[in-house]
């Protein structure tokens, strides 16, 4: 019986305490994020570190909760490369939005 | 569902791209949510869906284990955490609406942009929260009479989940980033 048990949870690759654990992780993330709002940290600070711990939730709901961590690292590769190189590809324009104040003729 | 993550990843990201966008190129873009009660009210949909996703994790666990009776119950529990994101996500909207007088045109802070890309960027993730409780709805109802494998409650979860990853962002560049206290 247990022989069957550990088979069964080397298939699903993880157990109801590591999902308790990385939801734990994520709600102490997200309290980390909301009080870096309440104490009004600069800007650009407040940007880096909030799109810095997005993406490790992210890549924490993507890893467990999605089963990526325990899936084939081809499917990883099939998806993720190209899904970053779209967004980089994307952000390229961003500097043009911070030019775009400086171009407008004074009112 | 994999490559239907991947491409609805690419729709958001040109969402927040845009918000972002328009946000760097104007400088007096409006702050509307207070720390007391808009930021705390958010941060209650968040723990919302963050849970919702712990419980969908447990459905396809059961389900993996064969036990359809716990999957279907567990999928009952995300929805009901689903359901009050929703809910809460509405009540939000509606006062944002009918008490500060946003609309996807124009706003009291003269930033009109913030309106259109505000209301289409948390409305499309509703639209999706929506159609996640009805698909959720539907698995719930097969897996309870015997129907579907537990493959199909883990591609539902990948949607669930990737509902969650989504507001991950949103939560932090559109609330969070606007937050005014004091």
């Amino acid at each position: 019986m247990s022989v069957h048990t550990e088979e069964v949870e080397h298939i699903s690759g993880a157990t109801t305490g590591t999902f308790m654990k990385v939801w734990i992780v994520l709600l102490v993330l997200t309290g980390v994020e909301v009080l870096l709002a309440y104490e009004q940290v600069p800007t650009m600070i407040m940007l880096t570190v909030l799109v810095g711990l997005s993406i490790i939730k992210a890549a924490l709901i993507i890893a467990y909760f999605m089963h990526l961590k325990f899936e084939k690292l081809s499917l990883f590769l099939t998806l993720f490369p190209m899904l970053i190189f779209c967004i980089v590809l994307m952000l390229i324009f961003l500097g043009d939005a911070t030019r775009i104040p400086n171009m407008r003729p004074p009112v | 569902m994999w490559l239907f993550i991947i491409s609805d990843s690419l729709t958001f990201s040109a969402l927040l791209f845009a918000y972002t966008y328009s946000r760097v190129t104007n400088p007096d873009w409006p702050k509307p949510f207070d720390f007391s009660p808009a930021i705390i009210f958010s941060t209650v949909m968040t723990f919302c869906l963050l849970s919702s996703s712990l419980t969908m994790v447990m459905a396809v666990h059961s389900m993996s284990h064969g036990n359809r009776k716990a999957c279907a119950g567990w999928i009952l529990a995300t929805m009901v955490g689903g359901g009050a994101f929703v809910v809460l996500h509405m009540s939000e909207w509606l006062k944002l609406i009918n008490v500060e007088h946003v609309t996807a045109f124009d706003n009291p802070w003269g930033v009109p942009l913030f309106g259109g890309t505000f209301f289409a960027l948390t409305g499309l993730h509703m639209t999706h929260v929506v159609l996640g409780l009805i698909y959720l709805a539907i698995v719930a109802q097969g897996v309870a009479r015997g129907k579907f494998k537990a493959e199909d409650v883990e591609v539902s979860g990948l949607y669930w989940h990737f509902v969650d990853l989504v507001w991950m962002f949103i939560f932090p560049l559109v609330y969070l980033m606007s937050a005014k206290v004091g």
